[in-house]
């Protein structure tokens, strides 16, 4: 699985190929060449926006307008009552505050445990350690979604059923996270540690005062990810959590669109809050997430 | 001496490393603990439990291989099975050639804006399988939906998006290549820009255009990530569930029920645990014979 690409050493020199090439292509018609690439990029990013923006735009029709043939594009009497609905008859406040808190919780864990066992697994040398790597490998064989049953019985002999810690702790453990922090600890070169060694450092402390520190972007690259693969769990909150009191956003979507009659104003409003604070996340730390070189080993 | 000497100037670094083991242990303590709570030992109830008749509550025999010959005695289970694997070489494919040819959009320097494009992209990434699953009910509903609303303007008639099981299924593959299209893309496009530019070069001073660039440069070179999409795609279309439940619920009726709705609904709602725990292990099988036969044609690939 840890197969892919090695970054280039390239830098200046691909770079400045690259600015030949590009000048000679604007030479020689670039343009006749520009004009169908642009053309059929732009087609296909609409293709993509179109439901997004359909759907958005829907949700801020009032309840009466939505099957009001003709269908238009801009809602006439744009109005949030969707949204009010949402957020207050359906305890989606309430959803929100769970799931909310969830994602925090099994984020900070997944990171800190994650960044210890990537350490461990990339600078220390033991036959044992190796086995757990590759113990750890074979999660992503075995996901969740496959032993639900068996899964269900260990937590619930655990004493965890319908508490948060339930959903919580089976997710701490994820493959792509003790994976992306070995990659990034096997390029801190091993200098670094026999130095603070030979300071008289204590191998704990080298870990948290050093590496620690300039792990930083794959924690935070890590901590969007898992925010997110948390946020949209959907089938083990609803196997764990009985109490309505404790949904999640997922399962609160769900059981509207589960209902005989779907309130589809309700349920446009419930939906776009959810994807509101994935998508904040996203355009604050976009250049994490783009550029993050999360090749392998990865769990959804 | 002499022996001891060189042992003392080369060995020590390694020597020393491989000494250290309380550090190590307790770095990977608490991910040993959660490994064994929550992989061993369901893995190891889970395999037990599928030869009993257990139900979740209360005593339980065993019942030898009954479940595993009930299961494939079991017409419910060969559907689901077969519209699982339906599901998956149809949504793969597609999501591999959507994502590889935006990939390529996006990198390329003749198209304009790709930046912007590649976040619109990338916004049905954010969104959670269910409210995909709404959004696409929403544009495809049978009365209310977009598209038919577009295809009776056209002068055609309302398509069954909902009624009919294929078109149905047609719905989700689609949905589902729209969502997992981001995350391929990623993928691609960093193996894309890994590609040496100078093989470009060289294939365009000798007249090579762009589609055979593409195909006897960009191809070969990413062919590890190609690897990688398809496996991580495969096992997650093998286990998709939230996609289905909310834009049909498996329907119309029963005819899209995928592997993992078949097993919720055995062990939870009928409570059969060592039934469900059977059909978990036939999927587990499944999973692993897809990443090995993977991992085998990519060897071939690669040593060719």
């Amino acid at each position: 699985m840890t197969t892919t690409d090695t970054p280039r050493p390239a830098g200046a020199d691909s770079v400045r190929a690259r600015s030949k090439r590009q000048r000679r292509n604007e030479r020689d018609g670039g343009l006749r060449r520009a004009v169908p690439a642009t053309t059929l990029l732009w087609i296909l990013a609409a293709l993509y926006g179109l439901p997004v923006a359909w759907f958005v735009l829907s949700s801020f029709k009032p309840a009466g307008d939505l099957f009001s043939l003709p269908l238009t594009v801009l809602p006439h009497n744009p109005t949030v009552s969707g949204y009010k609905a949402a957020w207050d008859s359906a305890n989606f406040s309430q959803y929100f505050i769970n799931t909310a808190l969830v994602c925090v919780i099994t984020t900070i864990l997944t990171v800190g445990v994650s960044c210890c066992t990537g350490y461990a697994l990339a600078k220390y040398n033991n036959r044992w350690l190796k086995f757990f790597f590759i113990c750890i490998l074979a999660t992503t064989m075995l996901p969740s979604e496959v032993m639900l049953a068996p899964e269900f019985l260990v937590v619930r002999n655990l004493g965890l059923y319908n508490s948060f810690a339930g959903i919580i702790l089976p997710a701490v453990l994820t493959a792509t996270g003790c994976f992306m922090f070995r990659q990034f600890f096997l390029t801190v070169p091993d200098e670094l540690v026999e130095a603070a060694r030979i300071d008289g450092a204590r191998e704990l402390s080298i870990f948290l005062r050093i590496m620690v520190p300039i792990s930083r972007p794959i924690m935070l690259t890590l901590a969007i990810l898992s925010f997110q693969w948390r946020w949209n769990d959907y089938i083990w909150p609803l196997l764990m959590l009985n109490d309505p009191n404790k949904f999640t956003v997922q399962i609160g979507i769900q059981s509207l669109v589960g209902a005989q009659n779907i309130n589809w104003s309700v349920l446009l409003g419930g939906s776009v809050i959810s994807m509101i604070p994935l998508i904040l996340i996203f355009l604050v730390f976009q250049r994490y997430v783009m550029s993050a070189d999360i090749n392998a080993g990865l769990k959804d | 001496m002499t022996k001891s000497a060189a042992d003392v100037s080369v060995r020590p670094p390694r020597k020393r490393r491989s000494t250290y083991t309380l550090a190590p242990l307790v770095l990977i303590t608490a991910n040993v603990v959660l490994f064994a709570l929550f992989f061993v030992w369901p893995a190891v109830i889970g395999l037990v439990y599928s030869f009993t008749n257990y139900t979740g509550v209360g005593a339980f025999q065993f019942i030898g291989l009954d479940n595993y010959q009930n299961l494939f005695g079991d017409s419910t289970f060969y559907d689901a099975l077969s519209r699982t694997l339906l599901y998956t070489v149809l949504v793969v494919p597609l999501n591999f050639v959507l994502s590889l040819f935006i990939a390529n959009l996006v990198v390329s320097k003749q198209a304009k804006g790709a930046s912007v494009a590649r976040v619109v992209f990338f916004v049905p990434w954010l969104i959670s399988p269910i409210v995909v699953g709404v959004l696409w009910r929403w544009l495809f509903g049978e009365n209310f939906g977009l598209i038919n609303y577009v295809i009776e303007k056209l002068g055609g008639s309302a398509v069954p998006w909902q009624s009919n099981a294929d078109l149905s299924l047609g719905v989700v593959v689609m949905a589902g290549a729209w969502w997992g299209t981001a995350f391929s893309m990623l993928l691609f496009i960093a193996a894309i820009k890994n590609v040496p530019v100078s093989y470009y070069e060289a294939a365009s001073l000798d007249g090579a255009g762009p589609w055979r660039q593409f195909r006897s440069i960009t191809l070969p070179s990413i062919a590890p990530t190609s690897f990688i999409v398809i496996l991580l795609n495969t096992i997650n279309a093998m286990k998709e569930y939230p996609l289905f439940v909310s834009l049909n619920n498996g329907g119309p009726g029963t005819s899209n029920n995928l592997l993992v709705q078949y097993i919720y609904q055995t062990g939870f709602n009928r409570g059969q645990i060592g039934y469900a725990s059977a059909a978990s292990f036939v999927l587990m099988l499944i999973l692993m014979a897809v990443a090995i036969i993977q991992l085998i044609v990519n060897r071939r690939v690669e040593n060719r």
